[in-house]
């Protein structure tokens, strides 16, 4: 086990290498600078803060230095809110964005994986055909038009919970379930697919020989076998709501790391995006290691080795 | 055997699938017997209603199945009247079943000392510590070996004739009356068939339970059953003992199904078949339903069905060739030498009986 998260760490920072290098020659090819907005700037003070923030050097030069730099642990330091070095700004910001992917998972997972089962179970009925709808519903709405809609009748209209802003757990509320609705659906439709495989099962016609109720059969047998696949895909979807969650963040005014990546792209602040791109990799490939481990704890099946 | 009581009386009975195409009828007026302690083989193509007819007895039929008549007898009860929660409570207890592929019939992430224990908790309530003891008893009958290290192991620790074994300690924890068997040992290699048809003779003896075998290969059947049933395009065809059916066939149905059955004396150079596919359910033929593949086939089996004909008062078979107005034919070459091959072990039998007064039960 020591071994095989060893090769994982290994790769894992192989992979981060591959994403920091592509990210950053990428980021280079964008149109502009971060100086745009500062037209009474010089043309010799630009070079002066060219040359301040090293952008005056080739840009292979630029990246090695910057490869130096983070092996040290240094982020470098914003160009758009001065001199916040890009830790201090993604960690004053990562807990309203971990905090509204968690609740958005807690939220969504279990009720998608419930209403998924429900249609699994009553296949081919007009339940089925219900949780479909809501499955295709909630997968193909962007989360950013539900905000609004949210905002409008639960912030506007029925002034149940505040419109924007952050604050205490209410104003969680709101963003939270624009959130949820993705994950919701995808784990409905992931369930339903699932269970009625396992449903179809040789073993669940065994179950039924051996006299089991419908009841026994789901809890016993056709629940802990279609839930096993689900959770492949919940680490993903996790980090998928943190990465999509940019714009739901800007909608409700929400200071955590997506905005400020939608910030950041949008004034070119290069070391901003360098560490959230680094952050996010790092979250996805955690979450998939993660998922991993759960799963060779749940499935018999399934063992870690050092091999492949 | 002839007098034992019948434990399993099916009559009439019809069964039909709603399709899209229409109506499929699968099982066309079937009737059998089953008796306490006996192994009933029943025997046909694939699609001729073996397995809806178990499926029937089980009450698990498909949702679109229809049965349009009959009744299944057990126990004074008729099986088809039965409610689901009721079906429930016979299923396991007084009727088992164990299926064809043993990879895929055991749950893949539950203990397989929990799936042979469930059938008892489950119906007879026994306590989880105390259904553990009796799981391990039936994996050592049924010949796990290192049953005590083996019972938290899962499935797929295990290989398909082992699975097989589980499967069918999970089916008997609960001694049903009735063991049906779909093709047990048709996914697997010959010589682990050997060895599970071996082993459910020994446990039928143990625990006293009647078993539907249902299979296509008349060779399993030939070590197995005592008497055999022939299905074909949902209707028995020929029925009776199984040195009746193997010996003295009557149906050219079964001749056709034991002729292209190789066997190791045969001369391996050419192997017959049936020619020819089984009519199709949706609008089954009028006449006999074999007669478009049956060359002995009379003028009238294109226009009546044939009845049931006594050929013994045990073996029946439905074909018009044993009408009194029918002209005499013989049955193929093959079959003829195997009566006369099978007459002369007889003989060769029972002198050696008289020689050692072995019996001939010992040597199993």
């Amino acid at each position: 086990m020591a071994k095989y998260l060893l090769k994982r760490l290994f790769y894992l920072l192989l992979t981060l290498f591959i994403v920091i290098t592509i990210t950053f020659f990428l980021m280079k090819l964008l149109p502009g600078t971060p100086l745009n907005n500062q037209a009474k700037l010089s043309k010799s003070q630009i070079a002066v803060i060219y040359q301040q923030y090293g952008l005056d050097k080739p840009v292979w030069q630029q990246y090695l230095s910057y490869l130096g730099n983070i092996l040290h642990g240094n982020f470098g330091t914003s160009f758009q809110f001065s001199d916040q070095p890009v830790s201090y700004l993604i960690s004053s910001r990562i807990g309203a964005s971990l905090q509204l992917g968690f609740q958005a998972i807690i939220v969504g997972v279990p009720i998608g994986t419930l209403i998924g089962a429900i249609g699994a179970v009553k296949k081919n009925t007009w339940v089925d055909t219900t949780t479909t709808i809501i499955s295709i519903l909630g997968i193909s709405i962007p989360s950013f038009v539900l905000a609004v809609l949210f905002q409008y009748f639960f912030g506007v209209k029925l002034h149940w919970f505040p419109i924007a802003n952050w604050g205490s757990f209410i104003f969680t509320v709101l963003p939270t379930l624009a959130l949820a609705v993705s994950p919701l659906a995808e784990s409905a439709r992931f369930m339903r697919t699932e269970m009625v495989d396992v449903m179809n099962s040789d073993y669940i016609e065994l179950a039924k020989a051996k006299g089991l109720t419908k009841i026994g059969i789901i809890y016993h047998h056709a629940l802990r076998n279609s839930l096993i696949p689900l959770l492949t895909v919940v680490g993903p979807l996790a980090v998928g709501i943190m990465t999509g969650s940019m714009v739901v963040e800007n909608i409700f005014s929400i200071p955590g790391i997506g905005e400020l990546f939608v910030k950041s792209v949008l004034t070119n602040d290069y070391p901003t995006i360098m560490g959230l791109t680094i952050v996010y990799s790092v979250m996805l490939m955690v979450v998939l290691l993660i998922t991993d481990i759960i799963y060779s704890l749940v499935d018999p099946r399934i063992r870690l080795t050092d091999k492949g | 055997m002839e007098n034992a009581k019948n434990i399993l009386e099916v009559r009439n009975l019809e069964i039909n699938f709603n399709t899209y195409a229409g109506t499929v009828r699968a099982i066309r007026n079937v009737s059998f017997d089953l008796r306490r302690g006996e192994t009933l083989a029943i025997v046909g193509e694939s699609g001729s209603g073996k397995s809806v007819t178990t499926r029937a007895i089980m009450g698990l039929l498909a949702n679109n199945a229809v049965v349009a008549n009959g009744t299944i007898e057990y126990d004074g009860k008729d099986l088809l009247k039965q409610s689901n929660r009721q079906m429930e409570k016979i299923r396991s207890v007084d009727i088992a079943e164990i299926f064809q592929d043993p990879m895929t019939s055991l749950d893949p992430t539950m203990k397989i000392g929990k799936q042979i224990a469930e059938p008892l908790i489950v119906h007879k309530g026994v306590k989880p510590d105390k259904a553990r003891e009796a799981a391990l008893k039936m994996m050592e009958a049924v010949g796990i070996t290192n049953a005590q290290e083996r019972i938290n192991d899962y499935p797929h620790q295990f290989s398909g004739g082992m699975r097989q074994r589980i499967v069918i300690a999970i089916a008997l924890i609960n001694h049903p009356d009735i063991l049906i068997a779909d093709e047990p040992t048709t996914a697997l290699d010959v010589t682990i068939q050997a060895q599970i048809l071996n082993l459910m003779r020994r446990l039928q003896n143990m625990i006293n339970t009647s078993i539907i075998f249902i299979t296509h290969d008349l060779g399993v059947v030939a070590g197995m059953a005592d008497r055999v049933a022939v299905m074909y395009a949902g209707k028995i065809v020929e029925y009776g003992k199984a040195d009746e059916i193997f010996y003295n066939p009557k149906h050219p149905y079964t001749w056709g199904l034991l002729e292209s059955m190789p066997t190791l004396d045969t001369d391996a150079e050419y192997l017959p078949s049936i020619p020819g596919t089984p009519p199709d359910l949706l609008n089954p033929p009028v006449g006999d339903a074999f007669a478009p593949r049956n060359k002995y086939a009379l003028e009238v089996d294109l226009k009546a069905e044939p009845p049931f004909f006594e050929v013994s008062p045990t073996h029946f078979a439905a074909t018009w060739l044993l009408d009194p107005r029918a002209p005499q034919i013989n049955p193929p070459e093959i079959i003829v030498q195997r009566q006369q091959k099978y007459e002369n072990e007889r003989q060769q039998l029972i002198n050696a009986d008289r020689l050692n007064h072995h019996s001939a039960e010992e040597d199993l």
